[in-house]
């Protein structure tokens, strides 16, 4: 929606306020919470009914144009509210019930926490003198979710419920977002209270940074000025802060190589010649020797994660560095850095941009070149298995790098990630900082949910998918055109890997291949198309056919190379430069 | 993670971090929360209410690297519910410690324990035929000192609240 149009909505609303439409304490809890999420232009709500929102539920009855998908399970409910989060950039929005209700989401809630992805959870909570007196249903949902929320409210009178789920969603979508909890007893809910569409938040402890400190930028192009081996490393909170095209345009202006992490994947288009694609224990040699190697690094909205840096002490460790973050606390927390800039990405990337120099790189560029050459990734060719890596490079073709594609996780996730070009921000969506295995097909969903006009693929693998397959009725229900293609290996694959290399082979609690179901008929069980694809000639006409199908989910089980393994590779405790490279 | 080092085994400094909060119903376990969950040590914590209703001040004496202090402020900036946090340790400030000790005293020792309350301006506070209370405040130190020196006389109880402190003023040129 044009951002005009959402102006204009707004403001009729707002008018329709003034006129008294809704006189003070004229509303329940439930009439007031719908209210202020269409205010908030809530379009979609991801939920699961049961006692304690049983009035919440009545209320979006006579509210079709709220838009309410029932998931299957909570957990499917909060992580197809992420991946709508990451693919949309709005905040994710959840409503379940109180106790198991509230329990289910914890796991999309900590997947969200750590990939800072904004979401507004709203549970149901036994009636407010109740609370304490272990009732039925009842859990102490906020205290359970404490580490894993960026905030959490309880509504303990019906006349603060609007300003709560105001403040929620703006601490959620501000600064470095992250979900947030609102527990709703349901007395909360059945009571009348004011609705007053008073649309400022002022929260007294909570005011972001977002202008970087004029003289630490002007230090820190100063430093990559003059840099004779620069890099980039760009994260997930390029996307977050919608800053790719400025990314880009530093990157451009200075021909600086780009690595990202797997968060900040499309932050920076690949089929840019500075792009050395994802760095980390499963990225590019050539990324990862760049680490090692350059003297100036520029880290931007990234946290200096254990499997970006390898073993610290050998974490790039000639460089002088530099981190652009909105976070402070991400700043010098894993890796001491020299300039820390504390701004938003978006604001503080053009105001480096126009204060640097082009730094003199065609040496660097030599190196790089070379490098790249020398140190491919590798795609293994055959006419009888299917093997990972080219299924990957097929589906990056069918759908020209153009589709909003949501790894589940494990060596699926990676041979994703190594081998899709993506060229544009919000098209890789993966769990990565928590690892959530049955993240991959709900969040799918929920991306699909929120870009109806987008292609999306949900590549997964037999075992993730199966932590999460029951929402194909949700998908089917929601007629979600999702393409999922499970990397049938018969394994945990990454499992199996660290257990051949690192194990000898004992593959202890990692076999599927005997006790997993006929995907094609689990798929048509539910009412979706499935397709079994053996052999590698069967690839390219399956994906085209999944293309065309448009009025509900497609199941592809391709039945890929049972043991192969995902390289490069930087074992545990290894420094990025040790890499193994199969 | 250094639970039961002395500070000299850990080369840890003691910093004591005041942190003025919206006295909400989540804020304490929010910041105690954080402090478990991360691995960060707190040696001792009080609450109470702030210079306004609706404010608390939390007192939090903790040890650590500066790297450890660092993040330990830098976290607790993030708390929504946090307004202000103060590292007082390397400003001058002054921090107070009460706590309540309730040692054996029979006729023998009472007169020996009484000099050693003067000698600490400290107070007996209830008595007993075998027991006397007292009440001692100061620095966490003398605190100590207090408890060190009472516990030959065989110490029954104990009850410390914490420090609380707060940034000393300018007191002129010197």
């Amino acid at each position: 929606m044009a951002p005009e149009t959402t102006e204009v909505k707004q403001r009729q609303k707002a008018t329709t306020h003034s006129n008294g439409q809704s006189g003070p304490g004229s509303l329940t809890g439930a009439e007031i919470l719908v209210k202020t999420l269409l205010d908030l232009d809530v379009d979609t709500i991801f939920g699961y009914p049961g006692g304690a929102v049983l009035g919440i539920y009545d209320t979006l009855f006579q509210h079709p144009e709220l838009k309410h998908i029932l998931i299957r399970h909570e957990q499917g409910g909060t992580h197809a509210a992420d991946g709508y989060a990451r693919a949309k950039g709005k905040p994710g929005v959840v409503l379940v019930t109180s106790g198991p209700g509230g329990t289910n989401t914890v796991t999309g809630i900590a997947t969200a926490n750590m990939d800072s992805i904004p979401m507004v959870v709203f549970t149901g909570q036994v009636a407010s003198g109740m609370i304490g007196n272990d009732a039925f249903q009842e859990a102490d949902i906020i205290g359970i979710t404490r580490p894993i929320t960026k905030h959490s409210y309880l509504v303990k009178d019906v006349n603060d419920l609007e300003e709560s789920i105001r403040e929620a969603f703006h601490i959620a979508s501000t600064g470095r977002p992250g979900p947030v909890l609102v527990d709703l007893p349901k007395d909360m809910v059945m009571s009348k209270g004011v609705y007053t569409g008073k649309r400022e938040v002022s929260i007294p402890g909570y005011k972001p940074v977002i202008r970087g400190h004029n003289s630490q930028i002007a230090k820190a192009a100063e430093i990559l000025s003059k840099a004779k081996r620069p890099l980039i490393y760009a994260g997930g909170g390029v996307l977050l802060s919608d800053a790719a095209a400025e990314l880009t345009a530093l990157a451009e202006k200075t021909n600086i190589p780009v690595t990202t992490t797997l968060m900040g994947l499309g932050g920076f288009p690949e089929g840019k010649p500075q792009s050395l694609g994802m760095l980390g224990m499963h990225g590019t040699w050539y990324a990862n020797m760049a680490m090692t190697e350059c003297d100036v690094l520029l880290a931007v909205g990234a946290r200096f994660d254990d499997r970006v840096t390898g073993r610290l002490d050998g974490f790039s460790p000639n460089s002088r560095k530099i981190h652009i973050d909105i976070d402070p606390s991400c700043i010098s927390k894993n890796v001491e850095v020299e300039v820390p800039i504390v701004g938003d990405a978006k604001l503080v990337l053009p105001e480096l941009t126009q204060m640097m120099k082009k730094p003199s790189v065609d040496q660097w560029w030599k190196t790089l070149i070379t490098w790249k050459k020398e140190h491919p990734l590798k795609v293994p060719e055959s006419n009888e298995v299917i093997y990972p890596q080219r299924l990957i490079e097929q589906i990056s073709e069918v759908t020209h790098g153009e589709a909003i594609m949501v790894a589940d996780v494990g060596q699926h996730q990676m041979w994703l990630a190594q081998h899709y070009q993506f060229n544009h921000p919000r098209s890789m969506l993966s769990s990565g900082g928590l690892g959530t295995m049955g993240y991959g097909f709900p969040a799918a969903m929920g991306a699909a949910l929120g870009c109806p006009d987008r292609t999306v693929f949900c590549v997964t693998g037999d075992g993730g998918f199966q932590m999460t397959a029951f929402e194909l009725a949700t998908a089917v229900e929601n007629k979600v055109p999702v393409k999922i293609a499970i990397m049938n290996n018969g394994y945990l694959g990454m499992v199996r890997q660290w257990q051949e290399l690192f194990f000898e082979k004992r593959y202890s609690h990692s076999v599927l291949h005997q006790s997993n179901p006929d995907f094609v008929k689990l798929a048509e069980s539910y009412g979706a198309t499935g397709f079994r694809v053996k052999t590698p000639d069967e690839v390219m006409p399956t994906l085209k056919k999944a293309m065309e199908i448009n009025n509900g989910p497609v199941v592809m089980d391709f039945l890929v190379a049972p043991e192969e393994n995902c390289y490069p590779m930087v074992p545990a405790g290894a420094a990025l430069n040790e890499m193994v490279e199969g | 993670m250094t639970q039961g080092k002395t500070p000299e085994q850990t080369g840890f400094m003691k910093h004591t971090i005041s942190v003025l909060v919206k006295h909400s119903f989540n804020a304490l376990s929010r910041i105690v929360g954080l402090f478990s969950g991360r691995g960060f040590d707190i040696d001792s914590i009080s609450f109470g209410q702030g210079q306004e209703p609706g404010l608390a001040r939390i007192t939090i004496t903790t040890r650590g690297d500066e790297q450890i202090i660092e993040q330990i402020s830098k976290q607790l900036h993030k708390v929504v519910d946090v307004l202000k946090v103060h590292d007082l340790t390397y400003e001058p400030f002054v921090e107070r410690e009460l706590a309540l000790v309730k040692v054996s005293a029979t006729k023998a020792t009472r007169s020996e324990i009484m000099q050693l309350v003067n000698v600490f301006r400290a107070k007996i506070i209830d008595i007993s035929p075998e027991t006397l209370t007292i009440e001692v405040t100061g620095s966490q130190d003398k605190v100590d000192a207090a408890v060190g020196m009472l516990r030959s006389f065989g110490i029954i109880d104990i009850a410390r609240t914490g420090s609380v402190a707060l940034k000393r003023e300018f007191q002129g040129e010197t």
